[in-house]
């Protein structure tokens, strides 16, 4: 037995060195902008830089964007599929599983060739117009975690009865949704909305090629360009997937405590 | 009674109930018709493309020209250095989650190992890539002290970041994550009685392993391999962060091409994207079918 505890705690030490060196070799790193001695330099450019502040708005942005549109997709359809629709159920599941099966950077491809500026429908001519295919880009790319997160949260209350009940009060469907079901699962939707948030933040691949100017484009280009500024800045895209998570134990633990008064 | 008035409300239930199902159809079209439009098109239509030339004919030269060498070795490093890193990631992950689930390790390990694995695996795309550069770079923090305090010369032994063992060791960072997510639930379905009935039959440690725990645990050891797969045979940013486009993988052959279109061929990227929805869709629909496998079990 303490033979087997042993062998417990060297998988931990090992995991938890390869996990936190890189962690405290990137902060070391971050903080040797000055020749010498250790400073917050770094950070005080990456920080200040213009162009920092208009990409991270603009990402914010663009995931609050994200948050709001996969939560009108996603509540409603996991709603009526839990209700009326079982039979549906597999076939959805299965829909929101493909984001995982086919890389991002092989639908921004079809992206491309369906929505190019001499198609039917150009999304990619006018910058407005692609925004809202990235934001719809970024939907997809978060469907699997936003749908597993609602699904989750509608399983654990019951829906049928939620609904009778409102509906012998003589609800509407909008009323059923947006006053009932939704404040049940808030905690499920803030949970796929904290992790949207935190897969959207930083995306790469789809922003840059189709060419917005998003917080990832950001990051690559000081990546290639700059030597400490990019440890400063994975230190704070550290700290903001933490934030995220953090954000999901607080919101998704918490069982509504506070009732309404 | 209760059964008359229930019979005579019949029809008018029923059609309360078309009525609902209506309802209910409305309420799911947006779904399935932004599913169409920015999901199953899109990778329809670059499938499609991989069969037409130019002019929109069928052809199977897009295919054909994949057997360049350039293209051949890209398919072949992706798939080594995915192999590797699912394979790796597994084996590690599946041991710190074992010893946080059934280690018989202090209560805190298990909540602060799943928060941190919840944070790590979302640790990806670019921030992962400097964090590496800094850590296993040429004047990374682990090179420049094995070098000073050690005398170990790192590089001087023929790694480099910027290669097949570099992206492996870099993609491990969320795929350990990931499979301690997926494999301590399934650890958690081991039940208690099974260990114990093994035991009053006399089974050592290692049979208990071999002939009870193993056989259910092996459909979701397999399918989170194969997820973990298919999760850094897609993945772009990290692999182009680290070495630009001086390692030839796939993604990274794609990206440019659609940059640039540095292959001047654009029927030979969507076959190229095609080769990559078969690999990864091969992979995911042997983990669904073995996820289903082992959910008979863990009940």
């Amino acid at each position: 037995m303490t033979q087997a505890r042993l062998g417990s705690w060297i998988a931990i030490v090992l995991g938890t060195l390869y996990f936190v060196i890189p962690l405290i070799g990137t902060f070391e790193f971050s903080m040797k902008m000055r020749r010498g001695e250790y400073s917050f330099d770094a950070y005080r450019v990456v920080l200040n830089d213009p162009q920092f502040q208009a990409t991270f708005a603009y990402s914010t942005v663009l995931a609050l964007a994200t948050i709001v549109v996969g939560v009108v997709l996603v509540v409603p359809t996991a709603y009526w599929i839990q209700l009326r629709l079982p039979k549906l159920r597999p076939l959805v599941e299965f829909i929101t599983l493909m984001p995982l099966v086919i890389p991002a950077i092989v639908i921004v491809f079809g992206y491309i060739r369906l929505y190019n500026s001499s198609s039917i429908l150009p999304m990619t001519s006018h910058a407005r117009a692609t925004d809202l295919l990235l934001t719809f880009s970024y939907v997809t790319l978060a469907l699997p975690y936003m749908y597993r997160a609602v699904d989750t949260g509608l399983r654990s209350i019951d829906v049928r009865t939620l609904t009778e009940a409102a509906e012998n009060l003589g609800a509407g469907w909008p009323t059923i949704l947006f006053r009932v079901i939704l404040p049940n699962v808030r905690s499920a939707i803030l949970s796929g909305a904290f992790l949207t948030f935190a897969i959207v933040i930083g995306e790469f691949t789809m922003a840059s090629l189709l060419n917005r100017p998003a917080f990832g484009v950001y990051l690559q280009n000081i990546g290639a360009n700059r030597a400490y500024e990019p440890s400063a800045l994975a230190i704070i895209a550290f700290l903001v997937t933490w934030a995220c998570m953090g954000l999901i134990n607080v919101f998704g633990r918490g069982k509504q405590i506070k009732a309404a008064p | 009674m209760a059964q008359d008035a229930q019979l005579s409300q019949k029809p008018a239930a029923a059609s309360l109930q078309l009525s609902q199902k209506t309802w209910a159809w409305i309420g799911v079209t947006p779904f399935f018709i932004f599913a169409l439009m920015f999901l199953i098109l899109p990778t329809v239509d670059l499938m499609i493309g991989a069969f037409q030339d130019p002019d929109g004919n069928f052809t199977l030269q897009n295919l054909a020209n994949l057997n360049s060498p350039t293209i051949i070795s890209a398919y072949v490093i992706s798939l080594k250095v995915s192999i590797a890193s699912a394979l790796t990631g597994a084996v590690f992950g599946f041991f710190m989650a074992y010893a946080a689930v059934l280690g018989g390790l202090p209560q805190w390990i298990r909540p602060t190992l799943m928060t941190f694995s919840g944070v790590a695996s979302n640790f990806a795309g670019l921030p992962l890539a400097f964090a590496f550069i800094a850590t296993l770079g040429r004047v990374g923090l682990v090179t420049v002290l094995a070098r000073d305090w050690l005398g170990f010369n790192l590089y001087g032994t023929g790694f480099n970041l910027l290669s097949f063992w570099g992206l492996t060791i870099t993609y491990l960072y969320f795929q350990i994550p990931l499979m301690v997510l997926i494999i301590a639930p399934a650890l958690d379905g081991l039940k208690r009685e099974w260990r114990e009935a093994s035991e009053i039959l006399g089974a050592s440690r290692w049979q208990y392993w071999r002939h009870v725990a193993f056989p259910i645990l092996w459909p979701s050891i397999l399918g989170t391999t194969l997820l973990l797969f298919a999760n850094s045979f897609g993945a772009v940013a990290t692999a182009y962060a680290l070495t630009g486009s001086s390692l030839n993988i796939v993604t990274i052959l794609l990206y440019a091409q659609i940059r640039g279109d540095v292959l001047h061929d654009q029927g030979l990227g969507y076959a190229l994207a095609l080769g990559m929805i078969l690999i990864t869709g091969l992979s995911n629909g042997a983990y669904i079918w073995l996820r289903q496998r082992s959910e008979r079990w863990l009940r």
